[in-house]
């Protein structure tokens, strides 16, 4: 088997680039909807769950045209971003929003499980012991979630990087610019005689994949121990 | 220091309507359970909203629905006790006694951290971990994580429910040496007499939701129509000075200028103690009786006589020592002629005086 391609290379930079930046912007917000999921008693829970699954039960297509409608050169977000140079429509910073959209969910899912399952009694003995909501956070609910945090961004890492119909609607398929390994193998599998190039991409791929999943699996052990307190 | 607490909340068909006050010392929130006790801990805590609540320490409110005031409870400055002892189980024992101190106000710090793992006797454990720590031992760190946050007043939720009776023992006297050592105000959740007799300094009955009676656990503990479980579990609290201790391994105490005598009792000479002598273990008897082994004789006067069921009566007997309770029959109540005002002897043998009741006056 020859090596890569440079396109090949690109397309698998860029998405690893994409899946990291997605991974790390959407778990900020990924923490803190989730901890109002698990513990917020709030008029309108329901309805953000909803919104939160969205992309998980929509079809990626849809989900791309609604992101291309809203974040577009034409879109309202869009134009409001623009002046500010902030611009998604076919750039790879759009694969990126578009990545974290769809793989916001399972990362919320795992974070809200591991929140849920952290005893409420700690956070009020937290509480009474002088610690701030924040605090309690900080320095109880996260570190005991953290094996779940950990599951939920390995999760949302590895959907990032496999991502496809939200992006290709939404950004297009440019080398270079917005074509990551997925939409790439799809480009290479359109045009005859490309097998070998889709073989190896597949191969990178698959190998991503099972060390992300090798890695968490590790990571999640370790910590789960550290949390336990042996 | 002293807390007021006035609270009425609804749950469900529990009408919760207490009013109460602690002053200092250890003011045990008495009576069993479900009757409301560990709801008020909580309102005072923070960790509920009761529906009305006017809750202030040392005139610092911390709850006045009328006023739309309520404190969160990370800064009303209480630290709990819970029955389980809640410890962080990602942190060391060393991190969680510190973990209230990176958030105490900023102010002379009323504990030390060296005299209070020295009290509780956890120096050893000190870079375990929580996971392996014994009932005792988190108990024993649960206290001092509380008190290392330097709260105003310490909240205790029934620190022994989850515990084995020698571990029990063991948390009781930490409790005690907090008390006598260091000046915090304690409140205290119990369903126990023992704890009450060993640890209180006021007593506030709690039942069905409401305050019915408050005072020393002299006053609350002899007077039956205030104990929770009625007349089984009624005593009379007196109290005693040490006196000499004799050859044959008894202990002479005086209570009223009357000696009593209690079995193997180690204590300092001269100092006083609380002494609970259960209702059913009084005998009574109309002459000073001769040729019996019970050992305490003590005159005695009718005082009262209250009908507790078809067979049973309690007896309130006025004696030197103070008022002593007794458990009699309705037919030994016939055949001795009692009646108000009778003069007769209590008799209580030694052995019948609970050591574990024995509390410091």
């Amino acid at each position: 088997m020859d090596g890569l391609s440079p396109q090949e290379w690109q397309a698998v930079f860029l998405s690893l680039r994409v899946a990291a930046w997605a991974t790390l912007l959407s778990l900020p917000p990924g923490l803190w909807i989730a901890h109002l999921l698990a513990r917020g008693n709030f008029p309108g829970r329901s309805l953000l769950n909803g919104l939160v699954h969205l992309p998980l039960i929509l079809p990626p297509v849809v989900t791309g045209y609604l992101l291309l409608l809203a974040f577009g050169s034409q879109g309202p977000v869009g134009r409001l971003l623009e002046p500010f140079g902030i611009v998604f429509a076919f750039r790879w910073t759009g694969a990126v929003l578009a990545a974290a959209i769809m793989a916001f969910p399972l990362m919320v899912r795992a974070i809200r499980l591991s929140i849920e399952a952290v005893d409420p009694k700690l956070e009020q003995a937290s509480a009474t012991l002088g610690a701030r909501p924040i605090q309690v956070f900080a320095t109880v609910t996260l570190p005991l979630a953290l094996p779940g945090v950990l599951a939920g961004s390995i999760l949302a890492f590895a959907k990032a990087m496999g991502e496809f119909g939200a992006t290709i609607t939404f950004v297009a398929n440019i080398p270079g610019q917005t074509q990551t390994l997925p939409t790439a193998i799809h480009a290479i599998l359109q045009v005859p005689g490309g097998e070998m190039s889709a073989v190896r991409l597949v191969i990178i791929s698959v190998v991503i994949s099972i060390s992300a999943l090798i890695a968490s699996e590790i990571l999640a052990r370790r910590v789960a121990r550290k949390v336990a307190g042996e | 220091m002293s807390l007021r607490v006035d609270v009425r909340h609804r749950f469900g068909d529990f009408e919760l309507d207490a009013q109460f006050e602690a002053p200092p010392g250890v003011t045990v929130l008495f009576g069993r359970s479900g009757s409301g006790k560990s709801s008020l801990v909580s309102a005072v805590a923070g960790l509920t909203r009761p529906r009305h609540a006017r809750i202030s320490i040392d005139g610092r409110c911390l709850n006045d629905t009328e006023k739309r005031v309520f404190v969160p409870p990370h800064r009303r400055q209480l630290a709990c006790v819970f029955q389980d002892a809640r410890l962080f189980p990602h942190l060391s024992v060393r991190a969680n006694l510190l973990y209230g101190r990176r958030f105490a106000a900023v102010r002379p710090q009323a504990v030390g951290f060296d005299p209070i793992v020295e009290l509780l006797g956890i120096g050893a454990l000190l870079d375990r971990a929580v996971a392996g720590l014994s009932g005792g031992e988190r108990q024993r760190v649960a206290i001092g994580r509380a008190l290392l946050s330097n709260p105003d007043m310490l909240l205790a939720d029934e620190p022994l429910a989850a515990l084995d009776a020698p571990r029990k023992a063991e948390i009781l006297t930490c409790f005690e040496g907090l008390r006598d050592a260091f000046s915090i105000p304690i409140l205290y959740v119990s369903h126990s007499v023992p704890e009450v007799v060993r640890l209180a300094t006021t007593v506030v009955v709690i039942e069905a939701g409401r305050a019915v009676g408050q005072g020393t656990p002299e006053q609350i503990l002899g007077d039956p129509a205030l104990m929770p479980a009625g007349a089984s579990q009624a005593g009379a609290v007196i109290c005693a000075r040490i006196g000499r201790r004799h050859e044959d391994g008894l202990t002479e105490l005086s209570a009223g200028g009357t000696p009593i005598y209690l079995p193997e009792f180690y204590g300092t000479e001269g100092g006083m103690v609380r002494l609970r002598i259960a209702a059913s273990d009084v005998l009574v008897s109309r002459d000073r009786p001769r040729g019996l082994s019970a050992l305490n004789i003590l005159p005695a006067t009718v005082e009262r006589i209250a009908e507790v069921d078809a067979a049973a009566t309690l007896v309130t007997l006025k004696t030197p020592a103070g008022p002593v309770l007794a458990r009699i029959t309705r037919r030994s109540i016939a055949a001795l002629e009692l009646a108000e005002g009778v003069e007769c002897q209590a008799v209580v043998k030694s052995l019948a005086i609970a050591l574990d009741e024995v509390g410091q006056g």
